[in-house]
This record gives structure tokens, C-alpha cells and sequence, in this order.
């Protein structure tokens, strides 16, 4: 099997493929940190995962 | 064979093109007004959800434009000024920022909501509605008071913005709301005076086309007038102060005497000078808005900083 050269339109269209993929890439991390953000509210997202985890006892709490 | 292909290339959509579709010029002023709106309102926005709602309060806006374009292809193609858009040049279809547009209306409304509430969302929806259906469709071909009532949809973002981080609305944000509401009128007949003929040649009833210039004239004075309660008012609420008062109480009385000065011109001269006066007050009127929004955030900034409003 051999590789066609680029049609034409690719190279045509690749200002606009780019673009494009620049704004989903975009739109990936938005809601990527919108979930960061909304889960943390500002304090811890790790959690205990049914073993007790010494890193996630609060400062100063034996 | 060759010919056809060559003229499709030369006239194919590039990735600035759906930009454009935006209105990237009436965004921007929508980023403005809503970041401040969101800005001065009390309470803590993570900075991330903060930039987000307006990324979304744009995108909404932006998609409210490509209905508009959509609609408006016919009258765009006839008018010098909006000769040059991606639709009414051909590179775009009407049926493609039809879709564009609805999906980003769809997306930015979703989002919004997602990021901020369901009220900030809910008014983003409205505001799409109005400016298309209600201004695009409706007023804008139909009545002389087009703008008078469709100002209303440019005028939603800071209300936006306050409802994002408050999740409410207030009489702080209806005065925002009003101040742009009322500026808009002035503004857009400024520029009917010197675009008159366009106006006229695509068939938008304008004030100007309808009434007359010298009634617009005078339309730009009343509303001036209308104008320097709302804007000194927000002096007197929790978000003003001094800073605040100088500047409105300034820019006020230059957009009241550039109205009056408007007024006293013979339209003869006018012509002559090729609207000089005009299209200096149309340029004022952007500067007039965007400095009270500014003088806003820095007042905000001040008290903010635990500083006395009125010292």
C-alpha cells in the first residue's frame, strides 16, 4: 500500500484543520479545569480509598 | 474545468472567517461590560470560573452575531459597510452561520450554566433570543424604534456578569443594564447620520430614513438627558464613590453639550464637511461607555483596597 500525495484541498484547508483543533484542544482543558475547580472548591480532592491514608489526616489531628 | 476550481479557491471560507462571523468588535465591548459587571459584584468567583464565564458570555454573543448575519445576508450585501462579511462575499454559506450559530448558542448557554448558574445562563439564552428574534427578525425591518428596544440585548452582558458571581440580580445590575440601554439609542443615531444613505438604499427604517435627520437630532438630545441619571446614579449605590462621580459627572456633560452641538448644526453644512461633527460624536459615544465601565472597575478597585468611597 502506498501513500497518495496530499490532495490539494488538504493543504488548502490546513489553516482552517488547525484552527479548529486548537479550539477543541481548547475546549478540553476548559472543562477539564472547570472539573478541577468545581470538585477541589478549594480544599483537598484526594479521599480515603477504603485503607487509611496518613497523608490525607489534617495537620495537628493524630 | 480548471476556471471553476480555481474561483471556488479563491472564494473558500478560511479559519478567520468563522471568526468573523463573531463580531469580534461587538464582542469585545460584551467581554468589557460583562468582566466588569462580574468584577465589582460582591463576593468571591474562583479566578478560573470567572474567565470561563466570560469566555462563554462571548461565545454566546458571538453566536447571537452569526444568526444575525445569517438573517441579515441580504440587507448586508447592499450596505458598503457590511459588504465585506463572510456571508453576503459568498465565502460562507447563509445556511452555514445559521448552524454555526445555533450550535454555539447551544454550547455557550450549556456552558455558562455549567461553569457559573443557571440564572446566568438562563438570562445568556434570553439575550440570544432577544437580539435574534426580537431585534434581528422583528424590530429591525419593521420600526424606526428598532434599536431603541433592541439596545436592550447589548445591554444584558454586565447583568450577566454580576448574575455569575452572585447569582442574582440587583438594582446595582439593572443600572448597568439601563445605562447601556439608554447610551445605545444616541450612539447608533450618530452613526445614521452620516450612514443615512446606506440605511436608505438596504431598507432599514432608521429614525433618520423615517423621521428625518433634524427629529434624530433632536431624538439624540432627549436621550442624553435620559442618559446622565443613570450613569451618575450608580455614584450613590454601594459599587460608587468619588472616583466614579468625577467621571461620569465629566463625560456627562460633554455627551449632553457634543448632543446639543449636534443639534445646532445646519444640515447643509453637514454635508459639506462630510459629517465631521457626527462621526466625532459616534466616536465619543464608544469612549463615553467604555470609560464608565472602566471608572466602575477602578472604583471597585478602591473600595476593594478598603479605601473610602467618598472620602
Amino acid at each position: 500500500m502506498s501513500f497518495r500525495p496530499a490532495h490539494e484541498l488538504h493543504r488548502r484547508r490546513l489553516g482552517r484543520n488547525i484552527g479548529l483543533g486548537l479550539v477543541l484542544i481548547a475546549l478540553v482543558s476548559i472543562v477539564f479545569g472547570l472539573t478541577i475547580v468545581k470538585v477541589s472548591n478549594g480544599g483537598n480532592i484526594e479521599a480515603f480509598d477504603h485503607i487509611t491514608r496518613p497523608a490525607l489526616v489534617p495537620v495537628g489531628k493524630e | 474545468m480548471s476556471e471553476i476550481t480555481q474561483q471556488i479557491d479563491l472564494n473558500e471560507a478560511e479559519f478567520g472567517d468563522y471568526f468573523a462571523l463573531l463580531k469580534p468588535r461587538v464582542m469585545s465591548l460584551v467581554v468589557f461590560t460583562a468582566a466588569v459587571g462580574l468584577f465589582i459584584a460582591p463576593g468571591y468567583t474562583h479566578p478560573f470560573i470567572a474567565f470561563t464565564s466570560i469566555l462563554f458570555i462571548a461565545l454566546g454573543g458571538g453566536a447571537s452575531g452569526s444568526l444575525n448575519m445569517w438573517f441579515d445576508h441580504d440587507i448586508d450585501s447592499v450596505m458598503k459597510r457590511t459588504q465585506s462579511r463572510p456571508v453576503p462575499s459568498g465565502r460562507i454559506k447563509p445556511g452555514e452561520a445559521l448552524s454555526f450559530g445555533m450550535w454555539l448558542s447551544f454550547i455557550s448557554v450549556v456552558m455558562l450554566g455549567l461553569a457559573s448558574n443557571l440564572l446566568a445562563a438562563g438570562v445568556l439564552a434570553f439575550t440570544i433570543f432577544f437580539y435574534v428574534v426580537i431585534y434581528t427578525m422583528w424590530l429591525k425591518r419593521w420600526t424606526p424604534q428598532n434599536i431603541v428596544i433592541g439596545g436592550a440585548a447589548g445591554a444584558f452582558p454586565p447583568l450577566i456578569g454580576w448574575a455569575v458571581a452572585t447569582g442574582d440580580i440587583s438594582h446595582i445590575s439593572i443600572m448597568m443594564f439601563l445605562l447601556i440601554f439608554l447610551w445605545t439609542p444616541p450612539h447608533f443615531w450618530a452613526l445614521a447620520l452620516f450612514m443615512n444613505d446606506e440605511y436608505t438604499a438596504a431598507g432599514v427604517p432608521m429614525l433618520t430614513v423615517t423621521h428625518g435627520k433634524l427629529e434624530t437630532r433632536k431624538k439624540i438630545v432627549l436621550y442624553s438627558l435620559l442618559l446622565a441619571p443613570v450613569a451618575l446614579g450608580l455614584s450613590f449605590t454601594s459599587v460608587g464613590g468619588l472616583i466614579y462621580f468625577v467621571i461620569a459627572a465629566v463625560l456627562n456633560i460633554r455627551f449632553i453639550f457634543g448632543a446639543w452641538a449636534l443639534l445646532r448644526r445646519d444640515e447643509e453644512i453637514a454635508k459639506s464637511d462630510n459629517y465631521i461633527q457626527e462621526r466625532k460624536y459616534f466616536r465619543q459615544s464608544l469612549s463615553y461607555l467604555f470609560l464608565h465601565f472602566l471608572a466602575l472597575a477602578f472604583q471597585s478597585m478602591w473600595i476593594k483596597a478598603g479605601l473610602e468611597a467618598w472620602f
